[in-house]
This record gives C-alpha cells, sequence and structure tokens, in this order.
C-alpha cells in the first residue's frame, strides 16, 4: 500500500504543526499571566483582559474596524459574486483573460504598492472633482473591498464552477426569467461560498494594517494600526489578551463556516443529484 | 445561460460591467497615479509634489530624477537585492516545510484529509500581524527560546535571535505556510498511487520513484506554491519591521519609510513602480502555470 503514512513522514507531519499552532497557543497562555514580563510566571490572572476593555484608543479603534470590516465584506461580496459569474458561467466574451487577470491581481500585488496607489489616487481625486474630501472610513472602506473582492471571487468561482449549469437552464425553459433562476436556483447552492467569501473578507478588512495605513485619515485609526504602534516597541500583554479573543472569534467562525459548508454540501449535493440525470 | 443573455444583454453587461467599472477605477488608475508621481518632483507642499504642468510657465515639469536618485544610492539596489535574496531563501525553507505535510495529508485517509487542510488553513485566518507578533515573545532575549535554553543551562547568555534576518526567515516562513501547503497538496493528492506501485514493481527505490514520480508531477504545484511565497514576501513590511533588525534591508520598509517618514512620495512612487516591475515575471510565471493547470484538469 502507497497510502498509510511512514514514520518519518507522520514526525514531520507533527513537527510542522506544533510550529503552526505552539506560538499561538504561548500567546493565550501568557495573556492570563499576572507579571508584565513573559518570562515570568506570576499566576493566572484576567488581569490585562480588564486593562484591555478600559482601553478607549483600542475600543475605539476595535469599532472602526468592525464597522469597516461588515461594510467591506458585503460590498466584495457583491462584486467578487458579480465577477465569478462573469468568469464561470458567461461563455467566453472579448477580453475574457484580461478581466481574469484584473480581478484576481490584487492578490499577489505587495500592499504596500496597493496602499499607496490608493491614497494617492484619493488624493489625486480629491484635487480634480474635491471627492473624497478627507480621508477616513470612506477611503479605508474601498481600498478594503478593491483588495478583499479578489478573494471572494476566487472562493465563489470555485463553488459556481462545480454547479451544474444544466439546474440553471432547466428553470429558464420552465420560464424564469435569468434573475429569478439565479436567484432560487443558483444562489441558494452557492450560498455557503458567499458566506465563507464574506467571512474571508471580514477577516482581511478586521486584519489590515498596511493598506489601511496608507489610506485612513484622522479619526479613522483601525484596530492593527493600534495594535501595530502598541507592539512595535516590544511585547504587551494587552495584545496577548486582544489576539486571545481574536483567536477565540475566528475559531468559532471557522468551525461555524466548515458546518455551514458540510451541511449545505450535503444539501446542495442532494439537489444538484438530479440535474445530473437530466442530462443524458 | 444561452437564451436568457441573448435577450437581455444589459444583464450580461452589468455583471461583468460593475466589478470592471470598480477595479479599473480603484485598481488600475491608481497605478498610473502611480507612475505619474514618479515622474513628479518633489515638494514641501501638501501634497508633497509638484504638478506636472507648472503655474506660472505652463511647461511639463516630468522628471527622471527619481529614478536617477533610486539608481545612484546604494541603498535602494541593496534593498532590493536583499528582499529577492530574502525572500527566496523563506520560499526554499517553506518548500522544504511544507513539502512533507502536504504529501502526508494528500496519503492520509481522505476522511482526515479535510481535517487536517483545515487545520492547515486555520492559522491563516487568525490576524496576520498578530501572529507575526507572537514571535517576538519567542525569539527575545528574554523570550520562551533563551529562557528554556537558559533554564536547562545549554546557554550562558541569551542567543540573541530577534532584530535579526534569521526572525524574518522564520516570521515569513510561518506566515506563508500554507500558501505553500495548499497547492502542493491539490497537485501531490492528483498522483495515482498505481504509478508508483508501478515504478516499485519495476524495480525503483523509495528515493528514484520520488525524484522521478513525485517531483515532476508536482512541478506545477510546486511552481505555484513557490510564487504564492515568493511574490507577497518581497514586498514584505509587517515581518520586517517587527521581526527583522535596523539593517535587515526590505523594499517594502523601505518604500514605508520614504512615504511616512521622509515625506518623499515621489521617490516612494519610484520605488513601488520598480518594484512592480520586478513582480512582473514572477505575476507572469504564475498566471501563466494557473492558465496551464486550469486547461489540464478541466
Amino acid at each position: 500500500m502507497t497510502r498509510g503514512l511512514s514514520p518519518a513522514l507522520r514526525v514531520a507531519m507533527i513537527a510542522v504543526f506544533v510550529f503552526l499552532y505552539a506560538p499561538m497557543l504561548l500567546l493565550v497562555i501568557y495573556s492570563f499571566n499576572e507579571s508584565r514580563l513573559v518570562t515570568v510566571w506570576a499566576g493566572f490572572s484576567t488581569r490585562w483582559y480588564g486593562e484591555l476593555f478600559r482601553d478607549r484608543q483600542m475600543m475605539s479603534a476595535l469599532w472602526v474596524s468592525l464597522r469597516v470590516a461588515s461594510m467591506a465584506a458585503t460590498t466584495a461580496v457583491v462584486l467578487g459574486t458579480l465577477a465569478a459569474i462573469a468568469l464561470t458561467r458567461l461563455g467566453p466574451f472579448r477580453g475574457r483573460g484580461a478581466f481574469g487577470m484584473l480581478v484576481t491581481a490584487p492578490l499577489l500585488i505587495p500592499e504596500v504598492i496597493t496602499g499607496l496607489s490608493l491614497l494617492l489616487l484619493f488624493v489625486a481625486m480629491g484635487q480634480l472633482i474635491g471627492w473624497p474630501a478627507e480621508r477616513g472610513m470612506l477611503t479605508v472602506w474601498i481600498a478594503h473591498v478593491t483588495f478583499a473582492t479578489a478573494f471572494v471571487t476566487v472562493v465563489v468561482a470555485a463553488r459556481l464552477a462545480q454547479f451544474d449549469r444544466a439546474l440553471y437552464e432547466a428553470a429558464l425553459d420552465l420560464g424564469a426569467t435569468p434573475f429569478r433562476a439565479f436567484a432560487q436556483v443558483v444562489l441558494p447552492v452557492i450560498a455557503p461560498a458567499l458566506g465563507a467569501g464574506w467571512l474571508l473578507a471580514f477577516t482581511l478588512s478586521l486584519d489590515d494594517l498596511v493598506i489601511a495605513s496608507f489610506t485612513s485619515g484622522p479619526g479613522a485609526t483601525t484596530l492593527p494600526m493600534v495594535v501595530f504602534s502598541s507592539v512595535r516597541l516590544g511585547v504587551s500583554p494587552k495584545v496577548n489578551a486582544l489576539a486571545t479573543l481574536l483567536m477565540a472569534f475566528v475559531l468559532l467562525a471557522a468551525l461555524l463556516s466548515w458546518w455551514l459548508m458540510r451541511r449545505r454540501a450535503s444539501a446542495g449535493a442532494a439537489m444538484v443529484s438530479p440535474g445530473n440525470m437530466s442530462r443524458r | 445561460m444561452k437564451g436568457g443573455d441573448a435577450t437581455r444583454p444589459w444583464g450580461r453587461w452589468l455583471v461583468i460591467g460593475i466589478p470592471l467599472v470598480w477595479l479599473t477605477l480603484f485598481f488600475l488608475l491608481p497605478f498610473g497615479i502611480v507612475l505619474k508621481i514618479s515622474l513628479s518632483q518633489g515638494a514641501l507642499a501638501i501634497p508633497p509634489f509638484q504638478p506636472w504642468f507648472g503655474m506660472e510657465d505652463q511647461w511639463l515639469n516630468a522628471t527622471l530624477a527619481n529614478f536617477r536618485f533610486l539608481l545612484t544610492d546604494n541603498l535602494y539596489a541593496a534593498a532590493y537585492l536583499n528582499s529577492l535574496k530574502i525572500a527566496a531563501v523563506a520560499t526554499f525553507a517553506c518548500l522544504l516545510m511544507g513539502f512533507p505535510l502536504a504529501l502526508g495529508i494528500a496519503r492520509a485517509a481522505p476522511r482526515w484529509q479535510a481535517v487536517l487542510l483545515l487545520l492547515v488553513i486555520v492559522p491563516s485566518w487568525t490576524s496576520f500581524l498578530i501572529r507575526v507578533y507572537a514571535w517576538m515573545g519567542i525569539l527575545g532575549n528574554t523570550g520562551v527560546i533563551n529562557t528554556l535554553l537558559l533554564w536547562l543551562g545549554l546557554i550562558d547568555q541569551p542567543v540573541v535571535m530577534l532584530r535579526t534576518d534569521f526572525a524574518v526567515y522564520v516570521g515569513i516562513v510561518y506566515a506563508y505556510l500554507p500558501f505553500m501547503v495548499l497547492p502542493l497538496y491539490a497537485t501531490l493528492v492528483r498522483i495515482e498511487p498505481a504509478l508508483l506501485e508501478a515504478a516499485a514493481d519495476l524495480g525503483a527505490g523509495p528515493a528514484t520513484v520520488f525524484l522521478r514520480i513525485v517531483l515532476p508531477l508536482a512541478a506545477g504545484g510546486i511552481l505555484a506554491g513557490c510564487m504564492l511565497v515568493f511574490i507577497p514576501a518581497i514586498g514584505e513590511f509587517v515581518i520586517p519591521e517587527l521581526l527583522g533588525g535596523a539593517d535587515t534591508l526590505m523594499i517594502g520598509k523601505v518604500l514605508w519609510q520614504e512615504f511616512f517618514n521622509n515625506r518623499a512620495w515621489p521617490l516612494a512612487s519610484a520605488v513601488a513602480v520598480v518594484l512592480l516591475g520586478l513582480l512582473l515575471a514572477p505575476l507572469w510565471l504564475f498566471h501563466h502555470q494557473q492558465a496551464r493547470s486550469m486547461a489540464l484538469h478541466r
């Protein structure tokens, strides 16, 4: 049997997983450390969580980040789904290759370039047409939508590529308008991918430091900007507490989306299978 | 979709047009502006550059001075080269760590594969900034590793790891490992076990099977994984800023400093233009490889 893992491979896998998870586990442990020093264990304490919640600057930055992230994720899901449909379902159109490159390019362009170029655009637009008058949440939102759309497109396109076209055509044959066929036949099947894409876009926006630093303005300091300026000087127990809470949130979201995907995947499979048969 | 779209071409245009307009306005056009500003002169003004068309003389103020400056000051060439070197070494380290993991997942029982893949992906969902920050507490002079080694009596004084290039390598490998593992897994899982058995039956040893069957078949995934690590690592800012030393030269950091610390917008734009030029070859390679693998598995 070629399946079945050799002991060496098993050891290597475990070592890499330890490498992946140990740093995060250490952050969780030290967030409950009474001492300010990383090296000294001074007993269990939730002191830093209290200080975190009393930190006005961090809490208001968190509020800014949550608002920007939810708006950016929602817009990115709309744009990304449209782009995914254009790429997978519309058949060939002129410039399809270039369109595909344009949509996915933000995935790989370094953030410093994306951030700088968007800032220069906002400044130029401000000079030329007076909008946006100043940088703030609006400009961060535009910037985050632009790079998150690429990620949503990839996630939704993967799901759409598996979707059986015959189902959609059957709905059209039965008299549905393209919009209605999309809303009632395609949308329910790709809904888990939209949910996963939204969560991905949300976490990307919540996490972004570089692009936000370029495009944000006074009064729109996001959470990563505050975290960055505080950890630049060294390890901070408050940030450990914040990291633990963020990781708990991500873990919950990951479990939720995994569960959604699994549940919907089996339901989706049941719905799609008659379509496969009608194709014959 | 043919029938519906023939009667309603506007629906088709909206689907393509809305994302197209957004990305043209907020992704493509900004590059043009970066190029334009990189050809402008700096100025002590808000914004800190001179317009192309001067107010008094209506004369074109475009200049190549910023690019000339990039050539004359060795700092920039060193930063570009060092970024390429750090990204290349880190990519190779990622490959060395990611390959056994991807191979192990691809050969695990099918019901375990999804769980193991999720375990690889979940860290990349948590904050990038936080994951890089975590290493500050591990690698520091009073960090976890040094404390442990001192306690064990293996060293007398802390080994300096934080604020060195070593820490930057660790950070890049740690942050980008999932991007290496996923494409590797995708190609490795497609390799027919029968192929490997046939090779073994014909007398090939495990090393020969690996070198002559597994590696060539996984080449596409290796290339894709390496590009997914290499390209973003070149322009990385957070990792060299938090984990690297003052002498860790990386171009993303230089761009940031020119922009935020020196307020040299035109120079920062020129740095960005050259960086983008450097990335064109690997970006093209990646795109080409993606198109080929999509055509192959359709």
